[in-house]
């Protein structure tokens, strides 16, 4: 091969223009919705929630979630009145006191409780959408991300079913698709938010209990909410920046 | 030209780095994806394409654009703030997915590791076409029971009865009207008062 200096000098820019188309990208964006206007976030209102899983079923229907996974989920707390007086007895046995039940994800209901005793509450769980989420971070192709708009979503083109982000979401609100054999996980109904619409769970919500949020508008009744409620996230410990925020949460739930 | 003497070897060899980097930079063009690192550690168009899902619950706003003395009705009763979907659904209908368009090289080569997922079918919607998808009415003994069956679990004011005790088996609709479901001068269109009750 034949190569010198004068063949390589005109390659060299060659490969520069070679570079520089890879580099270019042409992504799709829904007209009408500006990304950058928007940070995402969920209220949880527990004192409203009468357990009924009519979240459970909306996500189901809107979102084609396989029977027995969830994306969201309710789960029934119910606090004996020893550990109300006793809460900080490390003696307490955790398998059974606060006693927590989800019967298929709460999606019909939960059983009629007749135990007068203690406290009982509903928590809706759901993907926290977390501002600094461990899930994405351990993702080895890229696969998942935060939108500048604040919402965790999953790229199922590019997701190769390894499971890191299954085991690193601390919350638990990643599953592995059945048939896709892919991670699927709440998408705060980003097909629905960027239309104008609320999320499927807060629309089919009796109570008012879920309300889609949208920190960075000013006008949005969720900044008056935050200073005049107890409102608090879940494991605030694991740093996480989580985005749904509970009001009146117990300090039983983990 | 004293330096180059005897160092084609040399040249040859750097050809062929050249030559493989122009490989790469060719494979990559195919294999990455154009969006990809545009925002971030990943492929921006997925958003989009997250963003493109049709929606099934049409939202509120949507069933009240027609049925306005529906929406009349339920703001003056105590299921105000209960969206119509809540109980009546999603009025949907998936129809046949037709043929997506030819996958491309980077696609091809990737169904190869993960099988693509099937695309969204189009959706047939009460809103677009009301009398192909019709609303069925639902059962009020079954609807109503799954908020208001009474259980200490629920929070203390809201309203919830023992089915079994409270109505004895009869529907509620029977006495409530489920758009406005209170017994008092507001009711006045539940159907046991229209047949005579007592007022």
């Amino acid at each position: 091969m034949n190569l010198n200096r004068r063949h390589f000098l005109i390659l060299l820019p060659a490969a520069a223009i070679a570079w520089k188309s890879v580099l270019a990208g042409t992504p799709e964006e829904a007209p009408n919705y500006n990304m950058t206007d928007h940070w995402w976030s969920m209220l949880i209102d527990i004192p409203k929630c009468i357990g009924c899983g009519n979240c459970v079923r909306a996500c189901q229907t809107e979102n084609d979630v396989p029977d027995g996974y969830f994306r969201t989920w309710v789960e029934r707390y119910h606090v004996s009145d020893w550990e109300m007086k006793n809460p900080q007895d490390i003696m307490a046995n955790p398998l059974t006191d606060p006693q927590v039940i989800s019967p298929d994800g709460g999606k019909e209901g939960f059983p009629v409780a007749s135990d007068t005793s203690g406290k009982y509450f509903f928590v809706p769980k759901m993907c926290n959408q977390c501002a600094d989420s461990p899930c994405t971070q351990v993702c080895p192709v890229g696969a998942t991300f935060i939108t500048p708009d604040g919402v965790v979503m999953v790229d199922q083109k590019y997701c190769l079913g390894c499971a890191y982000c299954v085991q690193a979401c601390p919350y638990g609100c990643r599953y592995i698709h059945p048939e896709k054999r892919v991670a699927d996980k709440c998408t705060l109904c980003y097909h629905r938010i960027t239309k104008g619409l609320t999320t499927a769970c807060c629309e089919a919500c009796p109570t008012g209990a879920r309300q889609l949020a949208d920190l960075k508008n000013t006008k949005d009744p969720i900044h008056e909410f935050l200073k005049t409620h107890s409102v608090q996230v879940l494991k605030p410990q694991m740093a996480t920046g989580a985005k749904v925020f509970y009001n009146d949460l117990d300090g039983s739930v983990r | 030209m004293s330096v180059f003497k005897d160092a084609g070897h040399l040249f040859r060899f750097a050809g062929l780095f050249v030559l493989a980097f122009l490989v790469f930079l060719v494979v990559r063009h195919y294999v990455v994806p154009k969006s990809f690192g545009q925002y971030g550690h990943y492929r921006a168009a997925a958003i989009g394409e997250i963003a493109s899902h049709p929606a099934k619950f049409a939202g509120h706003e949507t069933c009240e654009a027609c049925h306005s003395d529906v929406a009349d009705k339920k703001s003056k009763g105590k299921h105000a703030h209960v969206n119509c979907e809540a109980c009546h659904w999603a009025l949907v209908q998936k129809l046949p997915t037709p043929e997506g368009p030819k996958p491309n090289l980077y696609e091809r080569l990737l169904a190869l590791i993960v099988p693509p997922a099937p695309p969204d079918p189009p959706l047939l919607r009460h809103a677009e076409d009301p009398t192909s998808v019709k609303p069925v009415l639902p059962d009020t003994t079954v609807l109503c029971a799954r908020c208001h069956t009474a259980s200490s679990a629920k929070p203390k004011g809201f309203p919830q009865v023992v089915p079994a005790d409270h109505s004895n088996g009869m529907p509620c609709d029977s006495c409530h009207q489920p758009h406005n479901p209170g017994m008092n001068d507001s009711a006045t269109d539940a159907p046991a008062r229209q047949a005579g009750g007592t007022k």
